[in-house]
C-alpha cells in the first residue's frame, strides 16, 4: 500500500456510520428483549410426521380441542388440508391458554389467527406450534395464508372467544 | 485495455437481444398486474379470460415468474455485459462462451413458458413443493440459472485477461460491481439448483415418489432473498457509478462504494432464514442469527445511501443549488434517466424501512404471508430496481441502437412518474391491508373473511395496480418505438461513467483483491448454514407426494 492509498471516509460519513451501527443494535436489542423476556416466540421445530398417515392416525386423526385444565389450559389439534381446516370452528372460555399444534397432510398452508401473533407455515411433515392466551371474549378468523390450490381464497375457520 | 477500443456493433446487437427478451417478458408479465389488482378492487376479469388463461394463479405465476425472474436476469446479464467490456475497455474473453450461455437462457425461458402458460406449473414464483409442477417448469428455470451463471464465467475471465494486462489498475467500478453481482448469485443460486437437482426434477419425473417441503424451503430460501440482492445490485451500479455523472457531478467516494460492494458479498446470502421465521422446521436460535445477519446487510444499504446522495447533493450545488435542500430541486429532473432513478430512490427508502420490520423476527408475526410484503416488494424490485432499469433504458437503448430516444424527454418523464404515483397508491394500499391482516397471494374477492374496513384499501389497490400498468405499457412503447424507428434522428451517446472525487488508484488495495473476501464469504456461509443444512438433510424425509391442486 502506498502513502497516497487510503480509506477517504468524510466526517459526516463517519458519523452516518455510527448512528447506522446505533441503530441496528437499537432494533437488535428491542427484537431480543421482546423475544426473551415477553415472550413474543416464533415457532421451532416440535415434532416430525409423515403426511401420508397423519389423517389417519395419531392427534390428527381427531383433530379439535383438548381441554388440560377447565377454563385455564388447552390444546387445538388442527389438521389443514385442501381446502379446509378441522376443525373449521372452536371455542374457548375468556381467560384459555391456548396452544395450536397444526399440519398439513397435502400442500403447504398458512395459519394466521387474526389480530393475535399467532402465524405460521404449514408444511407436510412438521407440525407447527404457538401458543396464546385469550383475554377478551371475541371471534377470531384463522385463515390460510399460502397459496394452496384452487380454493384457497375460501380456506378459513373461526375461534370463538367466550 | 486495448487503446481505442469502442464496443462493436456485435457487442451491441448482443446486448440488445437481452433488452429485447427482458422487454418481451416484462409487457407480458405485467399484463396480469392489474387483473390482480383489480380482483382485489372487486373487479375480477379472469372469468372473461377463459380457456386462455386459467385462473388468478396462473396469471399470478406469470405476473412473478415473468417480471422477478426473466425480465431482471435477461435485463441484467444484458447491462453487466456492457459494464464488463466498456468498462475494461476490451472485448469479451470468449464472446462464444457467453453467447452459449445468453441463448441457454432463452432455451430455458421458452421450456419454462409452455407449461406455465398450459396452466401445468401454476405454482408462483417460489414453487412451494409439494405442490407440483411439470418438470419441464423445473427443467426451464434451471437453464435459465446455469445460463446466467455461463454467462458470469465469460464476464471472469474477461476480468482475468484483463487484469494480467493491467497488473496493479484498480478495476473500473461499474465493472467491479457487475463481477460481484454475479459472483454473489453464483453463490446464491446453489440453493435452488440444489433444490431442483436433488429433489423436485426427480421427484416430478417419477424417480422418486415424494419430497421434503421444509428442506426445500431451506434451499429455495438460500436462494430466495440474495436474489433480491442480484436484482438490486445492477441498480447499485448505476447508482454508484453512472447516476453522480448523469445529475452533473461526480462519485463522493470510491473507496466505500467498493466497501460496500464488498459487504453485499459477504452479507447477502447467509440470511434467508428471516423468510422462514414461521417455519416449524428451523430452530428459533437460527431464525435469531439470521435476523442479526439480516440487520447487518442494512450496513451497506445506508453506506449505499449515504454515498449515492452526497454524490448527487455535490451534482447539485454545482448545479447551483443552494441552502440545505435547494441542491435537490437543482437536479436535472427533466431528464428521465435521472428522474427515475432518483424516485427509484426514494421508494427504496420506504422499501428499506418495511425491510427492517420484515426482519424483526418477532415483529414479522405480524406481516408474514400477509399483503404487506407483495407491498414491501413491489418498493424493492418493483422501484428501486424496474424504476432504475426504465431509466437506463433510456440511454441504453439508444446507445445500442444508435437512434435517439423516441419520445421526447417530457413524454418519458410522463412514464417515470405515472409509476412512481401508481406504486405509491399501490404500494401504500398493500401494506395498510397487510397490516390490518389480509393474506398475500389470495384472491380476496372470493374470501369470505373480508371485513369492510378492509374494501377502502383494496379498491386503492385496484387504482394503483391500473396506474401502474399504463405506466408500465408507456415504457414498452418507448422502448420499442426507439428501437424499431425507420426514420429516427442519429446519436452517439456515450456511456455515462462517472468519474470519482478521489482518484480509484488511492483506494487501498485490499478493496480490489477477491481471496480475502471470497474465502470470508464462504466462512460465514458454512457458519450461518452448515450446522442447520447438515442437521435438515441428515433427517430428510421424502414423503410427500403432493400432487396437481390448481
Amino acid at each position: 500500500m502506498t502513502d497516497k492509498q487510503s480509506m477517504h471516509i468524510d466526517p459526516y460519513e463517519k458519523n452516518w456510520i455510527r448512528l447506522s451501527i446505533g441503530l441496528l443494535v437499537v432494533f437488535a436489542t428491542a427484537v431480543t428483549v421482546a423475544g426473551f423476556a415477553f415472550g413474543f416466540q416464533v415457532p421451532t421445530p416440535e415434532d416430525r410426521v409423515d403426511p401420508r398417515t397423519v389423517a389417519t392416525e395419531g392427534p390428527w386423526a381427531d383433530p379439535g380441542l383438548r381441554e388440560l385444565v377447565p377454563g385455564k389450559k388447552y390444546e387445538a389439534y388442527i389438521l389443514a388440508q385442501t381446502w379446509a381446516f378441522l376443525p373449521n370452528e372452536i371455542t374457548v372460555p375468556v381467560g384459555a391458554e391456548v396452544t395450536f399444534y397444526v399440519t398439513s397432510k397435502d400442500v403447504q398452508h398458512g395459519f394466521k389467527l387474526q389480530d393475535t401473533n399467532i402465524n405460521m407455515q404449514i408444511v407436510p411433515g412438521q407440525v407447527s406450534k404457538l401458543t396464546v392466551t385469550f383475554d377478551e371474549p371475541g371471534v377470531h378468523n384463522f385463515i390460510c395464508t399460502e397459496y394452496c390450490g384452487a380454493a384457497h381464497a375460501i380456506m378459513f375457520g373461526t375461534l370463538t372467544v367466550e | 485495455m486495448l487503446a481505442n477500443y469502442e464496443v462493436s456493433q456485435a457487442e451491441k446487437k448482443f446486448i440488445g437481444w437481452h433488452l429485447l427478451f427482458a422487454v418481451i417478458a416484462v409487457a407480458i408479465g405485467s399484463l396480469f398486474g392489474p387483473l390482480q389488482a383489480l380482483e382485489h378492487a372487486g373487479l375480477d376479469l379472469y372469468p372473461y379470460l377463459q380457456p386462455l388463461f386459467a385462473s388468478y394463479y396462473q396469471g399470478l405465476t406469470l405476473h412473478g415468474v415473468l417480471n422477478a425472474l426473466v425480465f431482471t436476469t435477461f435485463f441484467i446479464t444484458g447491462f453487466l455485459t456492457l459494464t464488463t467490456i466498456y468498462g475494461l475497455k476490451r472485448p469479451l474473453r470468449y464472446p462464444k462462451l457467453n453467447a452459449v450461455g445468453f441463448w441457454m437462457m432463452v432455451v430455458g425461458l421458452v421450456v419454462t413458458a409452455i407449461p406455465t402458460l398450459l396452466d401445468q406449473a401454476s405454482v408462483l414464483y417460489t414453487f412451494y413443493p409439494p405442490m407440483k409442477a411439470h418438470w419441464s417448469f423445473y427443467l426451464g428455470l434451471t437453464l435459465v440459472v446455469v445460463g446466467s451463471w455461463i454467462e458470469g464465467w465469460g464476464f471472469y475471465f474477461t476480468y482475468y485477461a484483463w487484469r494480467k494486462e493491467n497488473p496493479g489498475v484498480r478495476t473500473p467500478l461499474t465493472t467491479f460491481g457487475g463481477l460481484i453481482t454475479m459472483v454473489m448469485w453464483q453463490f446464491a443460486t446453489l440453493g435452488v439448483a440444489t433444490e431442483i437437482l436433488t429433489m423436485l426434477l426427480p421427484w416430478s419425473l417419477g424417480l422418486i415418489e415424494g419430497t421434503d417441503p421444509q428442506l426445500a424451503r431451506t434451499y429455495f430460501w438460500f436462494t430466495g432473498h440474495p436474489l433480491v440482492y442480484f436484482w438490486l445490485l445492477p441498480a447499485y451500479v448505476s447508482w454508484y457509478g453512472m447516476l453522480p455523472k448523469q445529475a452533473g457531478g461526480k462519485l463522493f467516494s470510491d473507496s466505500l462504494a467498493r466497501f460496500a460492494f464488498w459487504l453485499f458479498l459477504l452479507l447477502s446470502v447467509p440470511l434467508g432464514f428471516h423468510h422462514q421465521y414461521v417455519d416449524p422446521g428451523v430452530p428459533a436460535g437460527w431464525k435469531f442469527l439470521h435476523a442479526v445477519l439480516t440487520y447487518s446487510v442494512f450496513l451497506p444499504s445506508m453506506l449505499t445511501a449515504f454515498t449515492v446522495i452526497a454524490s448527487l447533493e455535490y451534482a447539485g450545488r454545482k448545479r447551483g443549488g443552494k441552502g440545505l435542500l435547494g441542491w435537490i430541486r437543482a437536479l436535472p429532473w427533466a431528464d428521465p434517466v435521472v428522474s427515475a432513478q432518483l424516485l427509484a430512490g426514494i421508494l427504496f427508502f420506504f422499501g428499506g424501512i418495511g425491510g427492517i420490520t420484515n426482519a424483526s423476527y418477532n415483529v414479522n408475526l405480524v406481516v408474514h404471508n400477509t399483503a404487506w410484503v407483495p407491498g414491501h416488494f413491489h418498493l424493492t424490485v418493483a422501484s428501486a430496481v424496474t424504476l432504475s432499469f426504465m431509466g437506463i433504458s433510456y440511454w441504453l437503448v439508444p446507445y445500442l441502437t444508435g437512434k435517439k430516444l423516441g419520445v421526447s424527454n417530457k413524454v418519458a418523464n410522463i412514464q417515470v412518474w405515472t409509476w412512481f404515483v401508481g406504486m405509491v397508491i399501490f404500494s401504500n394500499a398493500m401494506h395498510v391491508v397487510g397490516l390490518l391482516g389480509a393474506p398475500r397471494r389470495t384472491p380476496l374477492g372470493l374470501a369470505p373473511y373480508i371485513p369492510e374496513e378492509w374494501s377502502g384499501h383494496l379498491l386503492r389497490v385496484g387504482i394503483g395496480g391500473t396506474i401502474m400498468f399504463v405506466g408500465m405499457y408507456m415504457y414498452v412503447y418507448i422502448v420499442a418505438k426507439t428501437a424499431w424507428a425507420k426514420n429516427y434522428e442519429p446519436v452517439e451517446i456515450e456511456v455515462p461513467l462517472a468519474d470519482s472525487i478521489h482518484d480509484p488508484q488511492e483506494t487501498p488495495d485490499w478493496l480490489d483483491k477477491w481471496v480475502p473476501w471470497l474465502i470470508g464469504t464462504v466462512a460465514l456461509l458454512l457458519i450461518a448454514y452448515g450446522p442447520q443444512l447438515f442437521d435438515q438433510i441428515s433427517n430428510i424425509a421424502l414423503n410427500a407426494p403432493g400432487g396437481k391442486v390448481w
